[in-house]
């Protein structure tokens, strides 16, 4: 039912929302603009308007190489990712469609695991991780956030999957589709919005995951988590080039989520908010 | 062919029976209804002839072939399921196709037999659309070709009418009698409603609480209900049950009067009552009246019966079609 | 629903996620407590052996234990309410009819995305700096003296960072759960004479109870282990004064070499987390038998 409001109403709720949209998206978009000033400009104090150089995004590749933390990224989130999905799908498929007694018991669990503290398993992971030659590794690290995210994309595909009516995986069946057939032919086709929006969240969860990221890499294997905390201990003028790192390191995931939100919603609630 | 026996077939979760032992046999082109409140075991009962339950004890045989441990797909039955369970992201067209498809059959005689599937269903002007731009009828009618391209041996029906509203589930109710007659296959039917099980059936069996209670033909199960429950449950409005003195009068725990046999009127009769309701109907007049040392009645009168609330009516019953029965609830000869 | 041969193959799709899980956990789980009663220094290993609890008493025995601990649930209680308090009022607002909505939602979503080395660096150097940051500019504009809020106010210049961070997440949330309340709901609710104070009270927050739940139980989650934040921001300092337990574990063990004590500190969270999963786990748990 629509109910007219006034204008003017809407007039006034439109100036207070941008106005505190704008203040809790200040320090990003202030970020943006310094990336295109000149590393003077940058901490002349608080100027809107700069002159616009491309110098601090040159300089973040050419001083510090960019770009093998970036791909870094890019590798270590969607090979996670994929790996995720290879193994949780199935898990999913069998709790939301074969159900037993256990199946509730075994997503709490599965729950549980991502509440234990990282810290607490730090030192025996990282001896593991040395000990097979994993530590800086893009394979370790690949594993690892895989592990830290499967419970999320166990979740979020049963929650999916327990969408897909029982009755017409049935109807296959009867129809005479095998096993093979009734995955192939009606589970994948119907599950595909629900696999994309899950890989969306988890490239996103693993792109940004802060903790063994920066622990269990140096160099070679960095992403752009790590490489962003080493700008932590400053030498000389670097905002403008922190800041076209920065941007750069966020604009593909904020651009993502962006197109995610309802997923995110779903996914990081277990389902428990539409 | 298409005839199914059932022997002994069990069904337990756990502890509970929810059919503790079933004996029926279905003969080839038989259209056979389930019916019985909600919970009696007849939608479970369909899904262990499908297969997509497994028996716990028992043998199910289809045309003298014992099948009960055979996958869904090996038993050559078809199922219209009550949600329709089409693939959402198939065309029309492609979900009639699919059992052909999965079968191996030929592109073109998938085809053909897709056209001829929809030519009987109307449906030739939606192949190429989706499920989900279809009417409720229209997508209870795909589901019906996607069952009839199979040719099966019988067709299983699981409460395929009760998501339309009632003037569609009339006129589907008279095209699935048409396909009987048309394809002489072996249909089961399940449902709630007695009036589909009335309307369509040659045989009727009626469940309750996981047990057959009777089977028979729609009219023989309304003349001689073999008890309390199948009296109850078959003809609408329900039958009147009165106990007491009228009763024991008749050597009865239990004396059972259909509405629609007894007698009315304003000036005499056996049975005095004031109305309470008066449902007119136009064809018909529905009655619902407080009896005195009786209790409430529900009576058909005559559609310009023209009495209202607080009236006073008689009744007599129709000596010849009263239903007995003794303090078990079985009918008494 | 399923016939037996279908629930046989469901425990084998089944079995890699279980198996990979158990062995994430518990292997290293195992390895942690085995470790909390050693004294193990890769440096200097002459003394290594079993050491009983003296690992923990150790830990106990510190003074930043005991802070790292009151920061901790400081910094998991403080951010709660600074998001929930917040999330709600924004979630009120958003769902108001305005202009450009959609896109005032992506403003206020984004800080969510920002990656926490990228959020942390940001506040420190470009907004909080006690010299060339927005807000002592701002200061300064208005005639006061600018303030070093890493240097006095340590703690609540993590906090704020944190909650800018999920802020979003809890509003978000809030917004989706809201705009799942039925309107005719609120339509009968004015037609029964309540006010919007009411409406909310009586209407909106039984509606959010169980958003609300979610947004504790998995910012929890994730504030309990609050690290990089700190990390890049005021490294736990000055003294202990922003040293959570993450993050002096943490330090325990890559720049003290103290295993032993690190792991007596990481079985101390893992029991802290225990004890707020065991509650947060009962809620989901409850909502999930809908």
């Amino acid at each position: 039912m629509a109910r007219s409001v006034s204008t003017r109403r809407t007039a006034v709720v439109t100036l207070v929302a941008w106005a505190v949209a704008l203040l809790i998206f200040f320090p990003i978009l202030y970020t943006i603009i310094t990336s295109f000033k000149s590393e003077q400009e940058a901490i002349q104090g608080f100027d809107l308007i700069p002159s616009f150089t491309l110098e601090s995004y040159r300089d973040v590749q050419s001083q510090y190489d960019y770009f093998t933390p970036f791909m870094n990224s890019v590798i270590l989130s969607l090979g996670s990712t994929i790996l995720a999905l290879i193994v949780a799908v199935p898990a999913a498929w069998s709790m939301a469609f074969a159900p037993s007694r256990r199946t509730k018991d075994i997503l709490m669990w599965m729950l549980s695991t991502k509440m234990m503290p990282a810290v607490a398993v730090l030192f025996p992971i990282y001896m593991l991780f040395r000990d097979l030659g994993l530590l800086d590794s893009r394979i370790g690290l690949t594993i690892m956030l895989m592990l830290i995210n499967l419970p999320i994309v166990v979740w979020m595909l049963y929650t999916y999957f327990r969408e897909i009516p029982g009755e017409i995986l049935e109807a296959a069946r009867m129809d005479g589709a095998s096993l093979w057939g009734e995955i192939v032919y009606v589970l994948t086709p119907m599950a595909v919005p629900g696999i994309a929006s899950t890989m969306l969240l988890n490239i996103i969860l693993a792109w940004n995951e802060a903790f063994w990221t920066i622990r269990l890499t140096t160099t070679n294997a960095a992403p752009l988590t790590a490489f962003i905390a080493s700008f932590s201990s400053p030498q000389g003028l670097f905002w403008a080039k922190l800041s076209a790192a920065s941007t750069l390191a966020i604009a593909p995931i904020l651009i993502m989520g962006w197109f995610s939100q309802k997923q995110l919603v779903r996914g990081l609630t277990f389902g428990a908010v539409k | 062919m298409g005839k199914i026996v059932l022997k002994k077939v069990n069904k337990s979760f756990g502890d509970t029976a929810v059919i503790p032992g079933i004996d029926l046999t279905i003969e080839n082109g038989e259209f056979v209804v389930f019916v019985g409140p909600s919970g009696c075991g007849k939608s479970t009962l369909l899904r262990l002839i499908a297969g997509l339950e497994d028996t716990t004890s028992g043998v199910i045989e289809i045309d003298g072939k014992d099948v009960t441990g055979e996958a869904p797909a090996k038993r050559q039955l078809a199922m219209v399921f009550q949600s329709y369970a089409l693939y959402p992201h198939m065309s029309v067209r492609k979900n009639i196709a699919f059992p052909l498809k999965m079968a191996k059959m030929p592109q073109a005689e998938i085809d053909r037999k897709v056209e001829d599937a929809a030519r009987i269903l109307n449906l030739t002007n939606y192949l190429e659309r989706r499920p989900g731009q279809l009417s409720g009828g229209q997508r209870q009618r795909v589901a019906i070709g996607r069952a009839i391209v199979r040719q099966p041996s019988a067709f299983l029906f699981d409460e395929p009418l009760s998501n339309l509203d009632a003037a569609l589930r009339g006129s589907m109710r008279i095209e699935i009698s048409e396909l009987h007659q048309q394809l002489k296959t072996t249909m089961i039917y399940v449902t709630h409603d007695q009036v589909e099980a009335m309307t369509m059936a040659d045989k009727i069996v009626v469940l309750n609480a996981g047990n057959i209670e009777q089977v028979g033909s729609p009219l023989e199960l309304y003349r001689s209900p073999r008890n309390l429950f199948v009296a109850g449950f078959i003809g609408s409005p329900k039958m009147n049950f009165v106990t007491g003195p009228y009763a024991q009068a008749r050597n009865a725990a239990t004396v059972g009067v259909r509405p629609e046999h007894m007698t009315m009127s304003t000036s005499e009769g056996e049975w005095r009552g004031t109305v309470t309701v008066a449902e007119h109907l136009g064809a018909d007049t529905f009655l619902h009246i407080n009896v005195d040392g009786i209790g409430l009645v529900t009576a058909r009168a005559s559609g310009e019966f023209a009495v209202n609330h607080g009236d006073t009516v008689f009744i007599t019953p129709d000596p010849n079609r009263i239903h007995r029965f003794d303090a078990n609830g079985n009918a008494l000869a | 629903m399923a016939t037996q041969q279908t629930r046989t193959l469901a425990r084998f799709m089944l079995a890699p996620s279980v198996g990979l899980l158990l062995i994430w956990m518990a292997v290293p789980l195992a390895l942690t407590l085995w470790f909390s009663f050693q004294q193990y220094n890769p440096l200097n290993p002459i003394r290594d052996g079993f050491v009983g609890f003296s690992n923990y008493l150790l830990f106990f025995n510190n003074p930043a234990f005991l802070w790292s601990i009151l920061n901790t649930l400081l910094i998991v209680a403080s951010v709660l309410v600074i998001t929930l308090v917040g999330g709600i009022l924004l979630a009120l607002l958003l769902d108001q009819p305005m202009w450009g909505q959609g896109f005032v939602r992506i403003l206020v979503i984004s800080p969510f995305f920002v990656m926490p080395p990228v959020a942390a660096l940001v506040w420190k150097n470009m907004i909080m700096h006690a010299q060339y940051g927005v807000l002592a500019d701002l200061m300064r504009t208005v005639g006061l003296e600018p303030i070093d809020w890493f240097g006095r106010y340590p703690l609540l210049s993590v906090i704020i960072i944190v909650a800018w961070q999920w802020l979003p997440f809890a509003t978000l949330i809030l917004l989706t759960a809201l705009q799942s309340l039925d309107g005719e709901q609120k339509e009968a609710a004015e037609m029964d004479g309540a006010n919007f104070l009411n409406r909310f009270i009586y209407l909106t927050l039984p509606h959010l109870a169980r958003a609300i739940t979610v947004v504790i139980l998995i910012q929890t989650i994730f504030l309990l282990s609050v690290y990089a934040e700190i990390l890049v921001t005021t490294n736990g300092g000055p003294g202990y004064a922003s040293t959570n337990l993450p993050f002096l574990v943490a330090q325990k063990a890559t720049l003290e070499f103290k295993i032993g004590q690190a792991s007596a500190g990481g079985i101390i969270a893992v029991i802290l987390a225990n004890i707020v999963a065991f509650f947060a786990m009962r809620a989901v748990g409850k909502n999930l038998d809908r």
